[in-house]
């Protein structure tokens, strides 16, 4: 999130886009019941479904899964052609004036932006991005027009661009109502005018699709062009699935990135650390700092070994080589029988992951399998699941008892980026044992065997710093020092860093996670464990646990106010200068450097951005610089505004196990969900009684009138099918208590009626209670950027069994 | 002090934390269910089901609407059940609530028959009547009862009846003129006064479509006659069904033996 939970109490229009924030993130409603109470403040729901979240909403807008982008693409439109967007901001703050090079184009029977090419290697397609540049002078300075009217700039570009997205279109697409349509856009787009704040909230609904990338991008730009970044109530709130989700891409659970989102090293783009640091620093912007953070991370890793002469041990660190090491790739290899073994911690995949049932069978490729969990999960027991063999399966499954959340002490970070610390309640029960202590140990064994034993390359283990035992005994992890790890400190004489802007890049400084420097750097009173609450402002409580970064609240927060420094919105003032330009009150951290003039703060808002204003027109991903609308890998429909293109061309298809475009066989759209009582693969929801009871059986939600064609009754079990359950040419479906509702309708697309079903994904074979797997049903096919797979719209056939 | 909780169908987002924290907090165990087509499960109230949310389906001004009510004991002032108890097991506590003395309870299930709003479940094991008890151990303690502790979104609020008639009529006020011209309170005069008070956002006709609610809840005329008529001997009634419990029991204990 750009902004926090309890700032949504400043929203004047909700729009939850692709979430479902009363059903999996209640306490949200608190903020938005005061907001609406106190504001008088308005809920829009863009769902396909009447959620629990539209149930309780002001206007509910039904759109097909998939469709976001029309559904965005035409409220920008709405908004440029009614001059509906903050004029100032969007001229001072975003790069709307920028003129763009004249070589960028657009085909609109294509469906591909200018620089396409061929990508055999992906099954893909790839751009050269050499056009998606802006003009510059001889000094290579941006060119602009501040008065928005080149043909050339930006926002021209995003007018013609977004000319064919009209009511009339995006109702075609969509299938939803143009009359709700232009409702639903009129109240957004109010939140415009200087003075109100629009918070667009979504989760997964926006990011699990082939250009998911995208629907985030079409969220940042409707945002940027109503001035909603950077104000209280407004923001790209990302809603987080879980307590720590947050945490754990901080800290870099994911493959291509290094904690502090550094980006993981590329053996052939970086072979040296001289090579990583001239290509990942840009030349103006925060990140110019990179090397200080990347340098430090590595003097954490390797302590005494990183020196300067040897590249901080950056020869340890393991390169990223050509291939996809995403979830769907990693598990596509271990079929093909190249992974041999697999740690898997706190995780499902046999449940969680796309297609499934192929994975179950990929994983008795596997030597060894370690499943560190408080429960067996189904991937720990895949030997045991429904259609396998335990005889024909090899693998050796260990099982390492995890101690659960209230047993292990720790920070979680939420969706609004505060690391808090969760104190323990009691000792995890028998053998369990908490992760942190669970990953000291394996690793000071790992150490311990290749020092004995030696290997291929042993010294990055070996030579790893990995010194947090106990002082009274080494076999124990002790916290304290894993925080101030990751804080920071010196390393002459190992006392606290106070802050990232403390970093260096001459090694005399280490830190295990740059944007989390500040939290832990001191032992008495840890800001992470402070607890004090805020009796007026805006709702920042920046005494209550330490947000990311340096304790900032609403990032992007200089443009609360305008460039003369008056606040848009009087009443939720954050700053305050005297009239030599210097800042006298602030309720919110800063998020410019102090060094920096007010006239520079006022040209630069955007300070992790080379250009220091918001991208409407933007390089970063890799399927476009604006989101054009592409239907998903799977859909029942042509694209409407590009003939020729169907789903996003960069993306990449992993195996040819699709529905064909309007396949008969598989008419219906499926779209998958989560429910409040279970939480994710159910591993741990679904061995306590008390959530059984409420939601005891995997279930399918369909519309009356497609359930009155099939036959089908409300309770009825029914099959669901789709393409990726063809074995051997035979259909091999699975099996769900159907729940006739309506709440679902069917959506007219371009003239025709198209029914959607729903199903969550919280069932498995495993647990108290037990039900088929709905992701043995999901494609594996992934964003054209970060490869999360499509599990918001697919196709499938349901029918009832007899 | 009458203590009153106020259920607001315009905030309830039906994630039935309160319905965890009730079995949590009064440790009741879990039921066996089966999905028949709803999210409201269990299908009905029982010993160890003291509160559960309805899951209702409609369409109001040609709009969808989903709503959730939370139902239970709703401590009526006319109360059937107390009115019925032929052993006085049940009696109005010094809060305004009702409570079933366990050691005074027979087990014969009039209260059971005779409940206003089907929320009263038979132990058939300890041959006794249960039902919400606001959390009576936790008022005792100056906290409010579970369920209200657990709500996130604001639908539950719990305390004296005056603050919540007044906070019932406010949010009437702030609904209406936010457009939901139907608001209404129930609760306020139903059976001289329901201890649990709702907002319903759509109003009270058709209300047990809407919330699962009677739309005039009355005490049935049975229920009535019988305190009337046969409350005043009511103590020669039971020590009749105890003397006939007791002779039952001692006859089949007999037989017992004798097998």
């Amino acid at each position: 999130m750009t902004n926090h939970w309890i700032d949504y109490r400043n929203t004047d229009v909700f729009m939850n886009i692709g979430g479902n924030t009363a059903e999996n993130h209640p306490i949200s409603m608190k903020w938005i019941e005061k907001a609406r109470q106190e504001r008088g403040a308005k809920l829009i729901v863009v769902d396909p479904r009447v959620s629990r979240t539209a149930a309780v909403a002001d206007l509910h807008v039904p759109i097909r899964p998939g469709t976001n982008i029309a559904y965005l693409g035409g409220l920008i439109k709405y908004i440029l052609d009614h001059e509906l967007y903050q004029a100032e901001y969007v001229r001072h703050y975003t790069n709307a004036s920028y003129l763009v090079d004249e070589g960028f184009s657009f085909d609109e029977e294509t469906g591909y932006f200018s620089g396409i090419e061929d990508d055999p290697a992906r099954n893909a397609k790839k751009y050269d991005k050499s056009t998606w540049q802006f003009q510059r002078d001889s000094d290579g300075n941006i060119l602009k027009d501040e008065s928005l009217t080149d043909p050339r700039c930006v926002l021209q570009l995003l007018k013609r661009f977004y000319a064919k997205y009209t009511l009339d279109m995006v109702s075609k697409i969509t299938g939803c109502d143009p009359k709700i349509l232009e409702e639903s856009y009129k109240l957004y787009a109010s939140t415009g005018q200087p003075g109100k704040a629009g918070n667009i909230m979504y989760a997964m609904g926006i990011t699990q699709f082939t250009h998911g990338s995208q629907n985030v991008r079409a969220v940042a730009m409707v945002q940027l062009l109503l001035g909603n970044i950077g104000i209280p109530g407004g923001g790209v709130n990302a809603q987080r699935g879980q307590s720590n989700v947050q945490g754990s891409t901080d800290m870099a659970i994911l493959y291509h990135i290094l904690p502090g989102y550094l980006n993981m090293p590329k053996a052939a783009v970086h072979p040296t650390l001289a090579d990583y640091l001239e290509k990942e620093t840009p030349a103006a912007g925060w990140w110019v700092n990179k090397p200080k953070y990347m340098i430090s991370l590595m003097k954490a890793y390797w302590g005494d070994n990183a020196t300067a002469g040897n590249d901080f041990c950056y020869d340890y660190l393991p390169k990223l080589d050509a291939r996809d090491h995403s979830h769907i790739g990693m598990y596509k290899y271990m079929g093909e029988g190249e992974v041999k073994g697999m740690i898997c911690w706190a995780d499902n995949p046999a449940v969680t992951g796309p297609s499934s049932g192929h994975k179950r069978h990929y994983q008795a490729n596997l030597d060894w399998l370690v499943s560190v969990d408080i429960f067996e999960n189904e991937t720990a027991a895949f030997w045991k699941a429904p259609g396998m063999n335990p005889a024909e399966i090899k693998t050796e499954v260990f099982l390492l008892p995890a101690g659960a959340a209230y047993e292990r002490e720790g920070t979680i970070a939420n969706s609004g980026r505060w690391i808090q610390w969760r104190w323990k309640a009691q000792d995890p029960p028998g053998v369990c044992r908490s992760d942190i202590q669970i990953a000291y140990s394996l690793f000071k064994k790992l150490q311990e065997l290749y020092a004995e034993e030696s290997g291929a390359f042993p010294d990055p283990i070996v030579k790893m710093k990995w010194d947090y035992g106990k002082d009274e005994d080494e076999s124990q992890v002790d916290i304290v020092k894993v925080c101030k790890e990751i804080n920071g400190y010196n390393t002459a004489d190992g006392s606290f860093v106070t802050n990232f802007v403390s970093l260096k890049d001459d090694g005399s400084t280490a830190c295990g996670n740059w944007l989390y420097s500040g939290y832990y750097n001191n032992y008495a009173n840890p800001a992470c464990q402070s607890r004090i609450k805020e009796t007026e402002g805006i709702g920042s409580h920046l005494g209550w646990a330490y947000a990311w970064p340096l304790n900032r609240r609403i990032v992007y927060n200089r443009c609360s106010a305008d460039p003369q420094g008056n606040p848009w919105n009087p009443d939720l003032q954050v700053f305050w200068w005297d009239e030599e330009g210097t800042l006298i009150k602030n309720l919110d951290i800063p998020d410019w450097p102090g060094s920096w003039t007010f006239e520079q703060v006022a040209q630069n808002p955007f300070i992790m951005l080379a250009e220091g204003q918001g991208l409407l027109f933007s390089q970063t991903l890799s399927d476009g610089p604006l989101p054009a609308h592409y239907e998903p890998a799977e859909s029942p429909v042509p694209n409407l505004l590009y003939p020729k293109a169907s789903y996003n061309p960069i993306s990449q298809r992993w195996y040819d196990n699709f529905a064909d475009l309007g396949d008969k066989n598989y008419p219906y759209i499926m779209t998958t969900y989560r429910i409040t009582e279970h939480y994710q693969s159910g591993a741990v929801t679904r061995n306590m009684p008390w959530l059984n009871e409420m939601m005891p059986e995997l279930f399918v939600e369909l519309d009356e009138e497609l359930a009155e064609t099939l036959g089908i009754k409300n309770g009825d079990t029914v099959r669901i099918e789709s393409k990726r359950l063809l074995h051997d040419g035979k259909q091999d479906g699975i099996e769900a208590k159907a729940c006739v509702t309506r709440r679902l309708k069917p959506l007219v697309i371009n003239g025709e009626k198209k029914h959607i079903i729903g199903m969550p994904f919280h069932w498995g074979f495993m647990g108290m209670a037990k039900g088929a797997v709905t992701n043995d049903l999901s494609p594996s096919v992934g964003d054209a950027n970060t490869t999360i797979p499509e599990y918001k719209a697919f196709l499938c056939n349901i029918r009832k069994v007899v | 002090m009458q203590k009153t909780m106020l259920i607001d169908t315009s905030r309830c987002i039906g994630c039935r934390a309160c319905q965890a924290a009730c079995k949590q907090w009064n440790q009741l165990p879990a039921e066996e269910t089966e999905f028949k087509g709803s999210y409201e499960n269990p299908p009905r109230f029982s010993p160890v089901t003291w509160t559960k949310i309805a899951f209702r389906e409609y369409e109001m001004d040609s709009q969808e609407r989903w709503t959730f009510t939370k139902l239970g004991c709703m401590h009526c002032t006319e109360a059937a059940c107390m009115m019925v108890c032929p052993a006085s097991a049940i009696s109005r506590t010094a809060y305004g609530t009702i409570k079933i003395d366990e050691k005074r309870c027979i087990g014969c299930n009039y209260c059971i028959a005779n409940c206003t709003f089907n929320v009263i479940g038979f132990d058939q094991a300890a041959n006794v009547a249960r039902k919400c008890t606001f959390c009576e151990d936790r008022l005792a303690a100056g906290l409010i009862p579970a369920c209200a502790k657990a709500c996130p979104s604001g639908a539950i609020t719990f305390g004296d009846r005056h603050e919540m008639i007044s906070l019932a009529e406010r949010r009437i006020q702030e609904l209406r003129r936010a457009g939901n011209s139907k608001a209404e309170i129930y609760g306020l005069e139903e059976l001289d006064g329901l201890g649990m008070m709702y907002i319903l956002k759509d109003g009270r006709e058709d209300a047990m479509a809407k919330y699962g609610l009677p739309e005039n809840p009355r005490v049935r005329t049975s229920a009535h006659i019988w305190n009337v008529i046969f409350k005043p001997v009511r103590a020669i009634i039971v020590l009749a069904l105890a003397f006939a419990l007791w002779i039952n029991k001692s006859e089949s204990a007999k037989e017992a033996k004798a097998s």
